[in-house]
């Protein structure tokens, strides 16, 4: 187990120094990575660009390039899509923001204490429990979907909230982060101070060790807030109501209309768009957090 | 990890005296507390579960006459039967690991190559690269099938030119399609991990092999690849886990192309069974799928790990 944070910043310093290269290999590798950025951000230029058009201009216009109205279709597109249906498109961000958000938000608290527990305590059938969440992150969440629906089928609650937000807090892959990097940021010396002061386990935790462990709390929520967001089966197979669908689900159930009403397709760009925007802000808005945290997990 | 239990076993056997008793006991407490909420949820929401599949996958439903009323009886491995009988769920099957083959590889080669240059002295703008390379992983499975399900039609594409000669979305390319949207989202994903442990290593190794007159491709080779392996073996663990659990982009592209069966893949195939309903056959899909998972990552884990010891 070596030290998890090396600030990405700093360390690129570091390795940046080296002998000069060649002409050639520099542009090589320059080549390879303008290529493929093209790859990855192609799409999403293109939704971005396709989301500023009225239906008929996405196939008559230059694809990848605005029209001279884009700013103001854009913004029509947009009013259309939260108007449709009596606003069923917010509605949906709103459920995955509450799925997501608080189901993330949760769910990184209950791993973080399992975690630290399972690092910084001795007890009976530690291992044990250490073995089982290890073997739980090997069992996918999408094999449990069907299972979780005859579960929640037999107390009668599939199709409502509980149904989705429920199983979403747990993650097997958090206690194993958390319990990594209490284990290497957590020293017991200080866990010693605070004991020998009087203060309890819990509050110690929360007041002193969950600072220091800041950057894998910061990993785990990201993550199982993309997860969260990004999950498909369990809703899919929980929820028949579209007022308590995540915006995935509900963009997925327009695709899937679209031959029968073709006006939703300019729906379901923008809304794809939407959809996606918070999360890539998200992303680099805390880059500095989880990109350390990530190295925490890796590196075991 | 040896050195902190050994720190702390003093503590809990001191437990004897009066003051450290109370110690121990609150200690006692405060773990419980600390476990307690995962715990629980961890056996509703995940073993349970599974336990219960296993019950459903054994039961089958009987009817007296055509008309009786359905009951459910214990049927042993009824449905287990049928899922081997099951043709249709072992091409499914069949089609995910040939994916699996040629998607998993492909995607964390470009995911090692691309962690490996972001941390050779050849870039410029490594940051941008960074951001522009994990920023699909922001996109869901099911926009992202969106996404590239418009990108590869003959009428709305872009690429016009090459998607009205190339059926991207006819039965002999749909598979490869799809792994195209899976390597989009991920690579970046991937990369990153693999660089974060690249980021990790100390750099007084480099300079040692520098002098030892060692070329930037000898150390990328020898010593950085061999370094990171733990990391490409935990990408690898996700991945092959994801593959076999394909259902969101499969399922959605299924409105642009006719070429994928609903039984294209093994969860589509438990999706499909299920709304039948016939949720003893889904349940032993299911439980065959985790176990099918839960060992092939187990096996893959233990393969790599006996490599990298050696």
């Amino acid at each position: 187990m070596s030290t998890p944070t090396v600030p990405l910043s700093t360390a690129e310093k570091i390795h940046s120094r080296g002998p000069r290269e060649s002409v050639m290999s520099r542009a090589a590798a320059m080549l390879i990575m303008g290529v493929f950025t093209l790859y990855f951000l192609t799409p999403i230029w293109w939704l971005l660009v396709t989301s500023t058009k009225a239906g008929g201009e996405i196939t008559r216009t230059a694809p990848l390039w605005f029209t001279p109205n884009s700013i103001s279709t854009f913004f029509a597109n947009l009013i259309e899509l939260f108007q449709y249906q009596d606003g069923l498109f917010i509605k949906w961000l709103a459920n995955s923001a509450l799925y997501a958000g608080a189901g993330a938000l949760l769910g990184t608290i209950i791993a973080a204490m399992c975690g630290y527990a399972l690092a910084k305590y001795e007890f009976k059938r530690r291992e044990i429990i250490f073995n089982v969440v290890l073997s739980g992150v090997l069992v996918p969440a999408t094999a449990l979907a069907l299972p979780l629906f005859l579960i929640f089928s037999e107390v009668n609650l599939t199709n409502t909230y509980w149904a989705v937000f429920l199983p979403s807090l747990v993650s097997p892959f958090g206690v194993y982060l958390a319990r990594i990097y209490a284990a290497a940021s957590v020293p017991d010396e200080l866990l010693e101070a605070a004991r020998l002061d009087g203060a309890g386990e819990l509050r110690t935790f929360f007041t002193v060790s969950t600072r220091l462990m800041a950057p894998a709390l910061v990993t785990i929520f990201l993550f199982q807030f993309v997860a969260i967001w990004n999950n498909f089966f369990l809703p899919l197979i929980m929820l028949r109501d579209q007022a308590l669908f995540p915006v995935t689900l509900g963009l997925y159930a327009w695709n899937s209309q679209i031959s029968q009403i073709p006006e939703l397709r300019t729906y379901v760009i923008i809304g794809a768009f939407v959809s996606i925007v918070p999360l890539i802000i998200a992303f680099l808005g805390l880059q500095r957090f989880w990109s350390s945290g990530l190295s925490a997990g890796s590196v075991k | 990890m040896a050195t902190l239990n050994q720190a702390h076993t003093p503590l809990l056997k001191a437990g004897r005296s009066p003051h450290t008793a109370h110690k121990g006991r609150s200690t006692r407490k405060a773990v419980a507390v600390f476990v307690a909420p995962f715990a629980v949820l961890f056996l509703l929401f995940y073993a349970a579960p599974i336990i219960f599949a296993i019950i459903q996958s054994l039961l089958t439903v009987e009817r007296e006459g055509t008309f009786g009323p359905p009951q459910q009886i214990f049927g042993g491995f009824s449905q287990y039967v049928l899922v081997f009988q099951d043709q249709a769920f072992w091409a499914s099957v069949g089609r995910v690991l040939l994916f699996g083959v040629v998607q998993v590889p492909v995607m964390l080669g470009l995911a090692l190559l691309f962690a490996l240059l972001l941390d050779s002295p050849l870039l410029r703008g490594k940051k941008f690269f960074r951001l522009a390379f994990f920023a699909p992983y922001a996109v869901p499975g099911v926009i992202a099938a969106i996404m590239w399900g418009f990108l590869y039609s003959p009428s709305l594409s872009p690429f016009g030119v090459v998607t009205s000669e190339v059926n991207f979305l006819g039965g002999s390319l749909v598979l490869w399609s799809i792994a195209n949207i899976v390597t989009w989202v991920y690579v970046g994903y991937n990369m990153l991990i693999i660089y974060a442990s690249l980021l990790a290593i100390p750099t007084e190794i480099y300079e040692a092999a520098r002098l030892d007159g060692a070329s930037n491709a000898q150390i990328a080779w020898r010593i950085k690849i061999p370094l990171v392996t733990p990391a490409i073996i935990l990408t690898g663990v996700f991945s092959i886990i994801g593959t076999l659990q394909l259902l969101a982009e499969p399922q959605t592209l299924r409105s642009f192309s006719s070429a994928i069966s609903s039984t294209y893949t093994p969860n589509l195939a438990v999706y499909t069974t299920a709304s039948v309903p016939n949720y003893n056959l889904a349940a032993a899909f299911s439980v065959v799928l985790a176990l099918a998972t839960f060992v092939l990552s187990f096996v893959f884990l233990k393969a790599t790990q006996r490599k990298v010891s050696q």
